[in-house]
């Protein structure tokens, strides 16, 4: 557990950064520090490691003034990952890995073991561990740079802006391999972001900061976007907080009507015998989706020829029926050529179709039981 | 040629006293250039002190030093201390600013990840700083050398022992072959001690000839 136990941080020169900041991190937690530049929220963070130490108030962790003792010991215990993952250039990946057992007194080999070890867990192939950071993507090197951090399992981890310098796509396959890891490991995490989706998508509580160091709202994100503090708050989770709210309502709850479905390679009669409302969904031998067919587009067709790929419609984006939530359902609805939305099992086989209307149908049942505030 | 061929065991006793008188005080330059460089590139008051001393240092002129050192440090006029002592202040005066800039190209943000990894400064130093800045490290200190090879021949006229005692000696005997074979004898030697510390500073530095791959 960390405390923040009226903190305030005041730079030379009168400045503050953080003023006095009252918070607790929960043992086992991701908490997520977001807010717009000159909020405090890396200040907040390098005060828990003593990279910054407080003007005023206390930080406890465990209890435990992290002020008493000393600051070396106590960043062994802490994992640190920064933007650009901060690697050493001259060391090798395995090397880079190994650091803080190798500072921790482990002898070379079983830090090198234990460096492969993590190699394996943040996804990278053992071929990497030979090479030097520079010859590493920049994805590749955050990965590194989580894997260093772990590597000496420390109970927490402070991630600061980790993922804020690698291009939208390779971010997005960090933070789910970032929520993957932490299913595993339960650490306690700390992150810092200026970007209130990434925020939202990791965190289980988020901390919102505004300039001037001020905590404005602690809460869980549907909390945050249900029932904003107040208008920074508001403004700062944006306009679309109504639709992104529904991505913290199960899609499972949903019922999940017929879809006229042909495998491809049919002809365009057999086609046209199944269409539903004049549509049906081409899937390949695993029942993956391909595309949409449309009476209007096989009409005039040769009926005996193969329905061709260039005849069909491209699909919308899909949802998982379980495991999904209703901002990808309703997604996958108004995307979709029909206005059926596409649901998907976890293989990616299709196991029916949503309307638009059915989630919103299912959001209100949702407000009517109480899982949403409005 | 023949004068060369002749004359082995001397060149070859020359040529170590030339080592000696000039590669030791590239080693305790370098020792002492350590710390002062690292101290003038963290504190704005010690780099105001030490780099324009370090570098009046070296106007210095050789011969000068040589002359007046033996006064300060007690010694013999012909003593090599002499001239190890003066080698090794124009050494320190080309290295430390040289260190103190090689830290300072570090880059802050990795320094800061190793603090919060857990590094104290002094292994911090020597594990991370120290390693990164090898690369501007080396090529100063390939400079120093090549000065120092070239500038202990001055010793020399002062009676020191190494390669400018063929020279000098060669010019009072008016023995050409004697002044050209230790020309060409200070030049092969730092050519060759400039090559070594070329490929020492690159054996140990594998991570800057790496390609960047995506």
């Amino acid at each position: 557990m960390i405390e923040f136990r009226s903190v305030t941080k005041r730079f030379a020169g009168g400045s503050v950064a953080v003023d006095n900041l009252n918070l607790t991190v929960e043992d086992g937690s991701f908490t997520v520090f977001v807010g717009p530049s000159g909020c405090g929220k890396t200040t907040s963070l390098r005060m828990i490691n003593r990279m910054l130490d407080p003007s005023e108030g206390k930080i406890l962790i465990d209890g435990k003034d992290v002020h008493e003792g000393d600051p070396a010991r106590l960043r062994l215990g802490i994992g640190y990952v920064i933007q650009h993952a901060g690697l050493f250039p001259h060391r090798t990946v395995l090397d880079n890995i190994a650091t803080v057992p190798r500072l921790a007194g482990w002898t070379k080999a079983k830090a090198r073991s234990r460096a492969g070890e993590l190699l394996e867990l943040v996804g990278l192939d053992a071929s990497m561990a030979k090479r030097y950071p520079a010859q590493l993507s920049g994805g590749q090197q955050q990965r590194v740079g989580v894997a260093r951090a772990l590597a000496a399992d420390p109970p927490i981890l402070l991630m600061d802006e980790p993922f804020s310098a690698v291009d939208p796509v390779v971010r997005e396959g960090l933070q789910d391999e970032l929520l993957r890891l932490q299913s595993e490991l339960d650490k306690t995490i700390v992150f810092v972001t200026h970007d209130i989706d990434e925020a939202i998508k990791l965190g289980e509580k988020v901390a919102v900061f505004r300039v001037g160091g001020v905590l404005a709202q602690y809460a869980e994100p549907a909390e945050l976007l249900a029932r904003p503090a107040d208008d920074f708050v508001a403004g700062f989770v944006g306009r679309d907080r109504g639709y992104r709210a529904l991505g913290f309502l199960p899609a499972s709850q949903l019922p999940v009507g017929e879809l006229a479905t042909i495998i491809e390679g049919a002809t365009i009669a057999q086609t046209r015998a199944v269409l539903h409302d004049g549509w049906a969904v081409v899937v390949d031998r695993n029942g993956k989706p391909i595309g949409w067919a449309e009476e209007s587009r096989l009409h005039g067709q040769d009926p005996a020829a193969t329905l061709s790929e260039d005849l069909l419609h491209a699909g919308g984006s899909l949802y998982q029926a379980d495991g999904g939530n209703l901002r990808s359902a309703l997604d996958a609805a108004l995307s979709s050529p029909s206005g059926r939305g596409v649901a998907v099992d976890a293989d990616g086989a299709v196991t029916g179709a949503v309307l638009a209307d059915d989630v919103l149908a299912a959001l209100a049942r949702a407000r009517n039981d109480g899982e949403v505030r409005s | 040629m023949n004068w060369f061929l002749n004359h082995i065991d001397l060149i070859v006793e020359k040529t170590g006293q030339h080592l000696v008188i000039s590669l030791l005080p590239v080693l305790f330059g370098l020792i002492i250039s350590l710390p002062l460089g690292w101290l003038a590139g963290r504190n704005p008051i010690a780099r105001a002190v030490l780099i324009p001393v370090s570098a009046l240092l070296y106007t210095i002129p050789s011969l000068a030093m040589f002359v007046f050192l033996p006064l300060i440090l007690g010694t013999q006029i012909i003593d090599p201390v002499n001239v190890i002592v003066a080698l090794t202040i124009y050494t320190v005066s080309l290295l430390v600013r040289a260190i103190a800039d090689a830290l300072s190209v570090v880059d802050a943000s990795i320094l800061a990840a190793a603090t919060a990894m857990g590094y104290r400064p002094a292994r911090r130093f020597l594990a991370v700083e120290l390693p990164l800045a090898v690369p501007v490290l080396i090529s100063n200190l390939r400079v120093a050398t090549v000065s120092n090879i070239s500038l202990a021949t001055v010793g020399s006229v002062i009676g020191i022992e190494g390669l400018g005692k063929l020279f000098s000696e060669g010019f009072q005997r008016q023995n050409l072959d004697e002044i050209v074979t230790g020309v060409v004898l200070v030049v092969v030697l730092a050519l060759i001690i400039d090559l070594v510390l070329q490929l020492v500073g690159r054996a140990i530095t594998p991570w800057t000839r790496t390609a960047v791959k995506s």
